[in-house]
């Protein structure tokens, strides 16, 4: 089997209201991964994406003039499949089923950034789900949980109540992430905050508070995935994907469902840890051997979730471990999101970690890990999802 | 500040059919129901088709005692649905019930500076109006 390997990252600004289509912010993200390779984008032949994405597969076709499309998929969920649409694109790339695949993500987010009555069509998805609930909507909405921030802090809470992990601890995390983007200028949020900053922001549904919260912004991503050997005859070189799962675990938006699951703290093997043990078991490595990690975070509180599911740190020991200065660079072990994460760079449903990693393993981050050889990357633990490890090219 | 149900006017409104329909319409009788599978006996909640652990499409329905224990809770702020935004900060909760499901709710009677992880439980079918029963709950 061949092996796949990144070679092209493109991203737009990221910004509020950019007043632009997704259409076109795909566009430019794709391109500038092409650039950024280059390839012409109408070599393309492979598309991957969410099943949220409003960008469809035969609009840019038609927009880029791709030559022969011969691959399209996309991953369920939202944040959640930040990290498999990559492996659905090695997948493809492994397989010979197509030679130069697009993973991409284009998004509006905002109140203002609505154009259409479809929640996946800009702003809140949740604020358009009316007042008749013919779905899951219809085991939360009438107690008023609604938004993700609920959901994920009835998460988080029980987290707590378990394992003894404090509130400050998630608090933590966005702090380390705050200071990353604050050297990151791709970042929205430059200024970097204080534990004492996260105790004045304002609660949104407790244990979270705003400074905890994903940014809503504008913006889109895209990677270029082709074979390694390909890649390391284009002009940016290879990054080797090493490995990559799914993890099919229920959503944040069914708790009913998620409590008895990937929540059911301590009670058996839930959530990733089945799937990280596959994900490092094919790759031939441990998480000991992994450099600098991004882990997709709708909210700083699935990042300790994510972190002892993957077995970066044992069960219940993911608020002491961000204590300890582990996620924060330069000096942790394990930084973690050091681009800004979703509360400091941007909020693309999680596909902007994954030109960092990439940067990390090239050695052009903003805040390099020195020697950087492996790079994990995950998606929302809240959601169905997976994992990515990238290496060096060797 | 204590939990209050939105007006009738303004709840978000189960609109459910089939299997969902009779969860709803067992609660506007008083009574908290789950399906359960006939040929093991497993719970399950929302209703589905089959039974996850044996295979089984055969179902029955069964009513909860209603006694149960906060999983876990949050109290919200912003943002939150119209029907809600007058009364935040308003806690949430999620309850296993003892026979092993898990429901979101919200607890009657219980300032948000007082929930806690743990506390026993017991069901309160509050009625909303004729078409809609919500399952609350009160600490016992």
């Amino acid at each position: 089997m061949r092996t796949a390997a990144v070679a092209g990252i493109g991203q737009t600004r990221f910004a509020k209201n950019m007043g632009r289509t997704e259409l076109d912010l795909a566009v430019e993200a794709i391109g500038a991964a092409c650039s950024d390779a280059g390839v012409e984008p109408r070599t393309v032949d492979g598309f991957v994406s969410f099943h949220v994405e409003q960008v469809s597969e035969v609009d840019l076709v038609t927009t880029l003039g791709i030559d022969e499309l011969r691959y399209m998929a996309r991953t369920p969920s939202g944040g959640g499949g930040a990290a498999s649409i990559l492996g659905l694109a090695a997948m493809a790339v492994e397989h010979g089923t197509a030679e130069q695949v697009i993973v991409f993500r284009a998004r509006n987010r905002s109140k203002a950034a609505s154009y259409g009555s479809d929640p996946n069509q800009g702003g809140r998805p949740w604020a358009k789900s009316g007042s008749r609930l013919r779905d899951f909507r219809q085991w939360h909405h009438p107690f008023g949980v609604a938004a993700p921030a609920h959901e994920m802090a009835l998460i988080g809470r029980r987290h707590m109540g378990v394992y003894g992990t404090r509130a400050e601890h998630f608090g933590m995390q966005a702090v380390a992430q705050r200071f990353h983007a604050s050297r990151n200028p791709d970042a929205i949020m430059r200024d970097p905050i204080t534990l004492d900053d996260w105790y004045a922001a304002r609660p949104i549904a407790e244990p979270i508070r705003l400074v905890d919260c994903s940014l809503e912004n504008d913006g889109a991503v895209a990677l270029l995935v082709t074979t390694v050997e390909r890649a390391r005859d284009l002009q940016a070189g290879a990054i080797p994907v090493l490995g990559h799962v799914q993890l099919g675990a229920p959503i944040h938006t069914e708790l009913s469902d998620f409590f008895a699951t990937t929540a059911a703290y301590g009670e058996h093997d839930s959530g990733a840890v089945v799937a990280g043990r596959r994900l490092f078991g094919r790759a031939g490595i441990t998480p000991a051997d992994v450099d600098v990690a991004m882990v997709v975070e709708p909210f700083s509180l699935t990042v300790p979730l994510a972190l002892e599911q993957y077995g970066f740190c044992g069960m219940g020991e993911g608020g002491p471990f961000i204590e300890s200065g582990a996620t924060r660079w330069p000096d942790g072990g394990l930084p973690v999101n050091t681009h800004g994460g979703s509360n400091g760079e941007a909020f693309v449903h999680g596909v902007n970690h994954l030109p960092e990693a990439v940067r990390q393993l090239r050695g052009t981050a903003v805040n390099q890990v020195e020697g950087a050889e492996v790079a994990f990357a995950c998606g929302a633990i809240t959601d169905p999802s997976g994992a990515v490890l990238l290496g060096v090219d060797r | 500040m204590t939990f209050s149900v939105p007006s009738p006017d303004a709840i978000p409104r189960p609109d459910p059919s089939g299997a969902d329909a009779e969860f709803w319409s067992a609660l506007r009788d008083g009574e908290l129901r789950f399906e359960r599978c006939a040929a093991c006996g497993t719970l399950r909640h929302p209703p589905r088709p089959v039974c996850a652990h044996c295979g089984s499409r055969a179902t029955e329905w069964v009513t909860s005692a209603g006694s149960g224990e906060v999983w876990s809770f949050t109290v919200i702020h912003a943002p939150t649905l119209p029907a809600f935004i007058d009364q935040v900060p308003y806690g949430a909760v999620v309850v296993r019930l003892d026979e092993g499901v898990f429901v979101v709710s919200n607890l009657l009677d219980c300032p948000v500076d007082e929930l806690t992880v743990g506390d026993r439980v017991e069901l309160v079918p509050t009625r909303v109006d004729d078409e809609l029963t919500l399952p609350l709950f009160r600490r016992a």
